[in-house]
């Protein structure tokens, strides 16, 4: 066993002193009829092998790739401080802070967390961390039922599709879930059709608990936050806005344009992609909202000899203690990754962000420009950040000659909305602060080829289609 | 506010002055952001600490020594299987292959982690006995939504709409109630027996058609395991209920009891408990949920497939339509589950079955020893944990076990965990896990013993523990009072950001 | 001994009955089982109340209780001075720590509540 304790002669000591011969007394009580089948499975490995074994697993993904590939999930620059921090035993290997005295590390930073996102956020009360984006989008959602007391919620369309779907799976047990439409057409195209949503409102026998509306939104574009909060306000609903964290150092945060509740994905802070998590979780909401928020919450206090010391507090609100009342199951959260995100606020600080979201922009722009100049236009016309979707004929064929030429298109959103036809042709397309100039270039000069039918460097010209690429796109 | 004692950093916002830290990213030109509009744009910067990075190291090297870890000490949490966290797992999760790949990537670029999802997959089915797996839920607590997500979706596919009850034994964790009340379930909680073990009479009473599920740790959260599940399974099945299994407790029976072959229907697992994945302060983790045949239908999307060229892809929608859907973004959380992954193949089945043994054998040599000094309530062989009880002691002293947690801290060990379950009086549920040596599980036992001596001697002491931890008992009725959630007021004045 | 003019429910809930009106509280011997209390929240006025119907919360470090109405009734008013010191539902259980007025509706319910001689009977084997 790899990390057994027991040198010779140890087991039997603990026998002798329980006064039995081996441990199978120790399982009488299952009954024989319930024993297990033998455990199937291969053999165990030395680190040694197992290490290899890893590494060719590792090795058979590919991270060569030029990358243009957003939706949800961001690369920045991590500063390698990030990880080595991350890396000390007394962070990772380290409980929930349940007996304070001893877990003033663990408290402080997540005291310290709490107070970043809610600077970024411009919200009072920060819950020291949900599973993903999605599910934090879920849980805000179910806040705003729980606090209007109203069973139906309006979620806008160009909200990330597994967000929505997030929401419709946490939903169901009666409360209801509705879409809001976009524009189809004209400078707003894209972005949450605001008559369409004042209609949904007035609907006075089914009053909305809550609206969500994301900013950027899924396409990458800018939405009129403001006056989506007006119309919900308006009618006693509240507001929920979904956010990329990185964006607030530039974009307006959601409290200052009303937002009651404030959910978003927090991998952009200094998390690797990891092929889908374990991610970051953000929520926040104004302090009139405080006693319905899930999950932990640190505050400051004193000890009795009056030092400043954190705690997790307002805890009878959570499953342990309020059990079938409580607002949320949620136990174990993301706290290693709040940690990563607040060492990597804290190292890059306000103007590093800053930085990062503008260095972003400027390049997007180069990157809208050059896929234009070879016939990729923009599919909507409205301001972005630094992501948005191009118009493609084919997208996923291209999508997959781009692979072969080792160009990581963005996403076909033909994959992950295979039901809307009007976004069939189209590619979404991300770059941030480590994209560089010489990958765009190489992703317009590749695309340039496709689409005026030139095979790659090294195969004949009218050779045919390019080889079909193992393994089908899949649908997200 | 106070003081601030030593050993003990300043926040990061005290630290914070205008120009430090920077130069990590280059600055791009003036204009870069001109062709946003003025409306969607920040008004002013956010106010966050301008600190170098000499200083930043400072305050995490810093406040992490004010920790207590598995890494620096004896964790016998019960309930929580604190068992070492192994260093290969950090590596394998590190390895750019894995770290730097997309959720989003294309099927073909991704086989490595697709290949490792699958095989683990494979691995937890023949470890439970159940004939899936999904890797989605993030934790145990999402694994239990989803397991009971998929009984409604179940229930409502045979049009049995009436059944609307959950029903939990009375020690059970409580995210199991907080989990069927999500789901839009009632919860009826049943008292459990004499012995400890569910009240498998008072279960009978209680089921009928109006229960969808029935939620069971087992071993129980007493650390005992259930001699009555079979006639528990059966009556439930009867009465058209489907069994759901906590797999928090799974570190007891790895190799003796497969919940699938002994007939629930589903289970999560705990992969940060039983499988070693660290818990990070209080999270990441991951509850994969394991499903017979009854509930495969329902199960989230999309799985990880095998195809009959050897290659690995994600199911697609449309190849499972009663799935319950998606409980949260992409696949799941894939840097927790190398980390498992790389665990058991560490172990192997027969490795696996050595854990059970020895965490079990652990349990019950400190048991043996722990009872020197304090009731055991239940006399009979227990499992990975067991619960002891400080009651007597509080009678005759005065002594309770939250202060005789707290004086733990005094002799260098974390305390176990206290007051749970509710149904045992001043109750310590006690985990050594198999990773801990005979010595440490000596010195625990000492100290312990000890403080139950010294409850008689100087009870006073024990009742104002700790007093050489970093900070000493708290004020949690001020913090709950007066809530202080976040920092307020920078030192230093703001610094606007130049474009 | 608890006070004599009060009359008491067996989820240690306390009500003064002054003319077809009542104050409603909750014992000192709930408040110490729950230690500090952090939190009441209470209805809203003009809430109708069925008798033994959940009409608040009280919140502690480490537990939460429901709060049954002892009659039914209507809320008339709340006890502001809860939201800022919590701490009087431990200091002054009978007095500045009262939690909700009503307005009886059904005044005979009060016969079937516990005088403070039964009351105190029922905590004491607790």
């Amino acid at each position: 066993m790899p990390y057994g304790p027991h040198a010779a002669g140890d087991r039997e000591r603990m026998l002798e002193a329980l006064g039995i011969p081996d441990v199978e007394a120790l399982f009488d009580d299952i009954p024989e009829a319930l024993r297990a089948s033998r455990l199937d499975l291969p053999e165990p490995q030395p680190e040694l092998e197992l290490a290899a074994r890893l590494q060719a697993l590792a090795a058979r993904n590919r991270t060569d790739l030029a990358s243009f590939l957003g939706a949800g999930v961001y690369r920045h620059w991590t500063p390698p401080a990030v990880d080595q921090l991350l890396l000390r035993g007394e962070w990772y290997t380290a409980y929930t802070p349940y007996q304070p005295e001893i877990s003033q590390g663990t408290l402080q930073s997540i005291y310290e967390y709490e107070s970043l996102i809610g600077e970024l956020m411009d919200l009072d009360v920060v819950s020291a961390s949900h599973y993903d984006g999605a599910a934090a989008t879920a849980e805000a959602a179910l806040m705003t039922c729980r606090a209007t007391r109203r069973e139906r919620v309006l979620v806008s369309r160009a909200v990330h599709p597994h967000y929505r779907q997030t929401v419709a799976a946490y939903f169901g047990g009666g409360l209801e879930v509705e879409e809001i439409p976009l524009v189809a057409e004209g400078e707003s195209a894209g972005t949450t059709d605001l008559a369409a949503l004042e209609l949904l409102l007035a609907d006075s026998d089914r009053p909305v608990a809550g609206v969500l509306a994301g900013q950027p939104n899924f396409f990458g574009l800018l939405e009129p936050m403001a006056e989506i909060g007006r119309l919900a306000h308006a009618v006693g609903a509240l507001f929920v806005a979904v956010v990329e964290p990185v964006s607030l150092a530039v974009l307006a945060p959601p409290g200052s344009y009303g937002a009651d509740i404030a959910a978003g994905e927090g991998q952009p802070l200094g998390i690797a992609p990891q092929y889908g998590g374990p991610y970051l979780g953000l929520l926040a909401s104004t302090d009139a909202l405080v006693r319905q928020i899930p999950g932990r919450l640190v505050g400051m206090t004193t000890d009795v000899d009056g030092r400043r010391a954190f705690v997790m507090t307002l805890r009878a609100r959570e499953q342990d203690i309020r059990r079938d009342k409580a607002a949320s199951n949620i136990c174990t959260n993301q706290a290693l990754l709040a940690l990563a995100a607040s060492i990597y606020i804290a190292t890059l600080g306000p103007h590093g962000l800053r930085d990062v979201a503008a260095l972003g922009a400027v390049r997007a722009a180069e990157l809208e420009h050059a896929l234009a100049a070879v016939g990729a236009p923009r599919l909507h016309p409205g301001p972005y950040l630094n992501e948005f979707a191009v118009r493609v004929p084919g997208a996923r064929e291209v999508h997959r000659r781009l692979l072969d030429r080792g160009v990581l298109a963005g996403l076909a959103l033909a994959d992950i909305e295979p039901d809307d036809e009007t976004l069939a042709d189209a590619l979404l397309v991300c770059a941030t602060e480590i994209t560089t100039s010489d990958e765009i270039a190489r992703f317009a000069a590749a695309l340039d080829d496709i689409l005026a039918g030139r095979p790659p460097v090294g195969v004949e010209a009218g050779a045919g289609a390019e080889r079909p690429t193992a393994g089908a796109v899949s649908s997200r | 506010m106070s003081v601030v004692g030593e050993r003990l950093q300043p926040t990061l916002f005290e630290r914070s002055r205008p120009g430090r830290g920077g130069d990590k990213i280059p600055h791009p030109p003036k204009d870069a952001l001109d062709r946003l509009p003025a409306a969607a744009r920040r008004q002013t910067a956010p106010a966050l600490p301008e600190i170098n990075e000499p200083e930043v190291v400072r305050h995490y090297v810093n406040l992490s020594q004010l920790n207590y870890a598995i890494d620096t000490g004896f964790y016998p949490l019960g309930s929580c299987t604190m068992k070492f966290n192994p260093k290969l797992n950090e590596w394998a999760a590190r390895l750019p292959g894995f770290a730097s790949l997309h959720p989003l990537a294309p099927d073909e670029v991704a086989q490595g982690t697709l290949q490792l999802l699958w095989e683990l997959e494979g691995i937890l089915a023949e470890i439970s006995g159940m004939k899936a797996v999904t890797l989605q839920p993030a934790a145990g607590a999402q694994g239990e939504l989803c397991g009971i997500l998929m009984i409604r979706a179940y229930h409502r596919s045979r049009g049995d709409t009436e059944r609307d009850e959950v029903l939990v034994p009375d020690s059970s964790h409580g995210t199991n109630p907080a989990t069927a009340t999500m789901a839009g379930f009632r919860t009826i909680t049943i008292p459990s027996a004499a012995d400890g073990g569910v009240d498998v009479d008072a279960f009978r009473a209680a089921l009928g058609p109006r229960t969808a599920a029935v939620m069971i740790t087992n071993p129980s959260t007493l650390g005992l395991f259930e001699r009555r599940i079979g006639e528990l399974l059966d009556a439930v099945h009867e009465a058209g209920a489907l069994a759901y299994m906590d797999g928090a407790n799974l570190n007891a029976i790895l190799g003796r009891f497969k919940p699938g072959e002994a007939g629930f229907d589903v289970m999560h697992f705990n992969v940060h408990k039983t499988f070693s994945t660290p818990h990070g302060g209080g999270g990441p983790g991951a509850g994969p949920v394991g499903v017979g045949d009854k509930l495969l239908p329902f199960l989230p999307s999309p799985r990880v497939l095998k195809a009959a060229d050897g290659s690995f892809r994600l199911e697609r929608p449309h190849e499972r339509p009663s799935s319950i859907g998606r409980l949260r973004s992409f696949v799941g959380n894939t840097g927790v589950l190398v980390r498992a992954y790389a665990y058991l193949r560490a172990h192997g089945g027969s490795g696996l079955r050595q854990v059970s043994d020895d965490a079990v054998l652990a349990a019950n040599y400190l048991k043996h020893r722990v009872g020197a000094a304090y009731e055991i309530p239940y006399d009979r062989p227990c499992k990975h944990e067991f619960v002891a009880s400080a009651a007597a002691i509080k009678r005759k002293t005065g002594v309770r076990t939250l202060d005789i947690a707290k004086r733990l801290i005094d002799h260098g060990f974390h305390p176990p965990t206290i007051y749970f379950p509710l149904i045992v009086e001043e109750g310590m549920l006690i985990e050594p896990t198999e990773t801990e040596s005979v010595e440490t599980l000596d010195a625990f036992a000492d100290a312990l013993i000890a403080i139950a001596a010294e409850a008689e001697t100087d009870p006073e002491t024990i009742r104002s523990a700790p007093h050489t931890s970093p900070v000493r008992r708290l004020d949690e009725a001020l913090a709950a009072r007066h809530p202080n959630l976040r920092w307020r007021g920078m030192v230093g004045a703001e610094s606007p950001c130049p474009d | 001994m608890v006070p004599t003019d009060l009359r008491y429910t067996k989820d240690h809930e306390w009500i003064r009955v002054d003319g077809d009106e009542a104050t409603v509280g909750i014992t000192e011997y709930a408040a110490s089982q729950l230690g500090d209390i952090v939190f009441v929240e209470l209805p809203d006025a003009g809430r109708k109340l069925g008798q033994h119907a959940t009409f608040g919360v009280v919140e502690s470090v480490k537990a939460v209780s429901d709060l049954f109405a002892p009659v039914s009734g209507e809320v008339l008013a709340t006890n502001d001075a809860l939201t800022g010191a919590p701490e009087l539902v431990n200091g002054e259980p009978y007095g500045g720590g009262w939690m909700i007025r009503i307005r009886l509706e059904n005044p005979g319910e009060t016969d079937d509540l516990l005088d403070a001689a039964a009351y105190d009977a029922l905590i004491a084997e607790g």
